[in-house]
């Protein structure tokens, strides 16, 4: 995909060389097909297009570079991560890789077949030797919000070593709070050993700061997104979001701040991606971890626009801000944990503030219908789609549930498309 | 004006020509392993000034000519319409996916449900299981209720029903008592779906599977209302998209 030869780099992180190459030659032409063949797209999309062209190339290489110069590299695959405790040790926070059906076959020696797509791509990714971010992290840090991941992180530490899990309580209680907020400084703790820095309240004051700019970057977009026309495509707007859980933050929210300068031209000029009264669509469910543009790419290849992704990879990771208003470490651990106990993830019980939100941003987002997206096997997800469906009283739902193949395409497409023919 | 409607199903292609608003000719060949040369055909044969194409094969048709394309539920939704004008709910059992669609008063589609990437309860597993027994799809049907026993068949996957379906035969199950059993399941599924949509009156049957008298009489006990089949329901998705091209 990238002009500049990694495979010295990659075969000392000890990827599978050939797995790898038929990996990046399909990823290669999988975006050129979804994303380069859409039409008006904003000029600033070419960083993103440039990032992901770089994908396992440019970026491993940063992060080489940073862990030669002594700062040590946490992978994560969940938003309840506190990437700010991870930075104020000097870290490097990054999302891994499992969003594409990769290494399945080798992942069942290790998991039952019906496990859900993303747990299978994790392991599965690992197994095959394809993700450069796993090998280079120095912890993985897993977290117990299901079942499924909950179980796959004990094969997956027997694999690498390297796991460390955060105990996500399922409640929100006085006592649920508690045992968050004793898991948030058990982790604070786990990250001074790791780096041998103390983190330190003026650490924590600018990690603080780096990610909720970031954040208020992923807000601006999500906002820009409201406008008809849709200066953005869902594609590229999931593209964006999907980038930010690995690219360098500051670099990432500079560049989205760019993007969104352009979106706010496109928006005061009228332009747009599709023609104004294109339907709009919201989608909801579980996280679509990059690669994994499948359903918008059956969405806005119907003619519609995916204006807004009720999701992990989206609204549920940059919604909260974080309360930078802390004068100790102590105080900071109290926020961070609020902040992130806030999370409207499908694995609480009961969990009415995420219907609030999918009715909010269906308003907000001027959708005319939302579909419900659930990988099969994400029970919480799958589970919560019922509750949405009747909690969505002003437009038109569809639950759709499926995974990274692509044998129901034609099903899905079919589906998608009647369901875009009753908005027009 | 002649115009073509063409629904390109995973079984079958259908297609319904209107020659001045009235239809004229309806035509069904196997889909096989070639459906854009069975198209080709078709639209040669019929010489029709406008086109519109559906099913699971409709971007067929899109992609090799400039022919505009209506999803099945759509279709469907016009075309049993227009044989049962009050038509409100329709169930149809198309080879690869079943559906239920629910319409407003005005016949616009308000919902609808449709199996995912599996063939459970769909006419592909009719078909199987007809074989499975030693029946012709058209004799399956005629399987009398009256003075069966009662067998249950617990699995809705054509791999599994079909082993299940092995093993009752071995256990010495009658072959109507098994058959009868396989009809049930296939129109339990249909009513789960169906009630996830609501059932309004009138129902129409449409698709080839409505030609099945015991699983029309099934659904019929089913949702306690009566079911309606057209004279030639696997026509109405052609018909519906050849209204479509009409713009009626």
């Amino acid at each position: 995909m990238s002009g500049k030869d990694y495979a010295k780099m990659w075969e000392e992180l000890g990827l599978n060389l050939e797995n790898h190459a038929g990996l990046l030659g399909v990823l290669s032409k999988a975006y050129t097909d979804i994303y380069l063949s859409q039409k008006n797209r904003p000029k600033a999309m070419e960083y993103f297009d440039f990032v992901i062209s770089e994908v396992h190339g440019l970026r491993i290489e940063e992060i080489v570079n940073a862990k030669e110069a002594g700062r040590k590299v946490v992978g994560t695959f969940c938003v309840y991560v506190p990437e700010e405790i991870v930075l104020a040790a000097d870290g490097v926070c990054i999302g891994l890789c499992a969003g594409a059906e990769v290494g399945s076959e080798e992942a069942e020696k290790f998991i039952p077949r019906n496990t859900c797509a993303l747990i299978k791509a994790f392991m599965g990714f690992k197994l095959s030797g394809l993700c450069p971010y796993v090998e280079s992290a120095d912890l993985i840090v897993g977290e117990t919000t299901c079942d499924g991941k909950k179980k796959a992180y004990e094969s997956f530490n027997d694999i690498t070593g390297k796991v460390y899990v955060m105990e996500i309580p399922h409640m929100k209680t006085t006592e649920d709070r508690k045992l968050w907020l004793s898991e948030v400084r058990r982790f604070k703790d786990k990250m001074e050993a790791l780096s041998r820095k103390k983190i330190t309240v003026e650490g924590l004051k600018k990690s603080a700061s780096v990610v909720n700019v970031k954040r208020r970057a992923l807000q601006r977009l999500s906002r820009l997104r409201a406008a008809d026309p849709a200066p953005i495509s869902g594609l590229d707007a999931l593209l964006v979001n999907q980038v930010s859980f690995y690219d360098d933050p500051k670099r990432f929210t500079e560049m989205t701040n760019k993007l969104c300068d352009e979106l706010d031209q496109r928006v005061s000029n009228g332009t747009g991606v599709a023609a104004k009264g294109a339907p709009r669509i919201l989608v909801s469910g579980s996280p679509m971890a990059i690669p994994n543009w499948k359903l918008h790419a059956i969405i806005e290849g119907s003619g519609a626009v995916a204006v807004g992704e009720e999701s992990c990879i989206g609204e549920r990771n940059h919604r909260d801000l974080l309360d930078e208003n802390f004068s100790t470490v102590d105080e900071a651990m109290e926020k961070l944990a609020s902040r992130y106990l806030g999370i409207d993830c499908a694995c609480f019980t009961p969990n009415t503030e995420r219907l609030d939100n999918i009715k909010a941003l269906t308003k907000s987002l001027h959708a005319d219908g939302v579909i419900h997206y659930s990988l099969q096997f994400c029970t919480p997800y799958l589970m919560e789609a019922h509750k949405a469906e009747k909690a969505v009283t002003e437009v038109p739902f569809m639950r759709i549930e499926t995974d990274y193949s692509m044998e129901d395409f034609g099903q899905l497409k079919t589906r998608v498309e009647a369901f875009i023919e009753m908005l027009r | 004006m002649r115009v073509l409607g063409i629904d390109i199903g995973s079984r079958f292609i259908k297609a319904a020509l209107l020659e001045n608003g009235e239809l004229a000719a309806t035509r069904m060949v196997d889909t096989s392993f070639d459906p854009l040369e069975r198209c080709k055909e078709l639209l040669e044969e019929t010489a029709a000034d406008k086109v519109v194409a559906t099913g699971y094969g409709r971007h067929l048709l899109e992609v090799h000519s400039d022919i505009k394309t209506i999803t099945e539920i759509k279709a469907f939704a016009r075309g049993a319409r227009a044989m049962f004008p009050s038509c409100r709910t329709i169930i149809d059992i198309g080879g690869q996916d079943t559906k239920v669609i629910s319409l407003d008063d005005a016949g616009s589609v308000k919902k609808f449900e449709m199996n995912d990437r599996c063939a459970a309860g769909t006419g592909k597993f009719v078909e199987i299981m007809a074989r499975a027994l030693g029946y012709s799809l058209e004799g399956f049907g005629f399987v009398s209720p009256e003075g069966r026993r009662e067998l249950q068949i617990n699995s809705m996957c054509t791999v599994f029903a079909e082993s299940e379906v092995i093993s009752l035969i071995t256990k010495g199950a009658g072959r109507e008592d098994i058959a009868l059993a396989l009809h049930r399941s296939v129109a339990s599924r249909v009513l789960s779906m169906a009630r996830r949509v609501s059932l309004e009156e009138e129902v129409v049957f449409a698709g080839g599977c409505a030609r099945n008298g015991l699983l029309k009489n099934l659904l019929e006990t089913g949702t306690g209302k009566t079911i309606n089949v057209a004279k030639s329901p696997e026509i109405t998705g052609a018909l519906g998209a050849a209204l479509y091209a009409l713009g009626r």
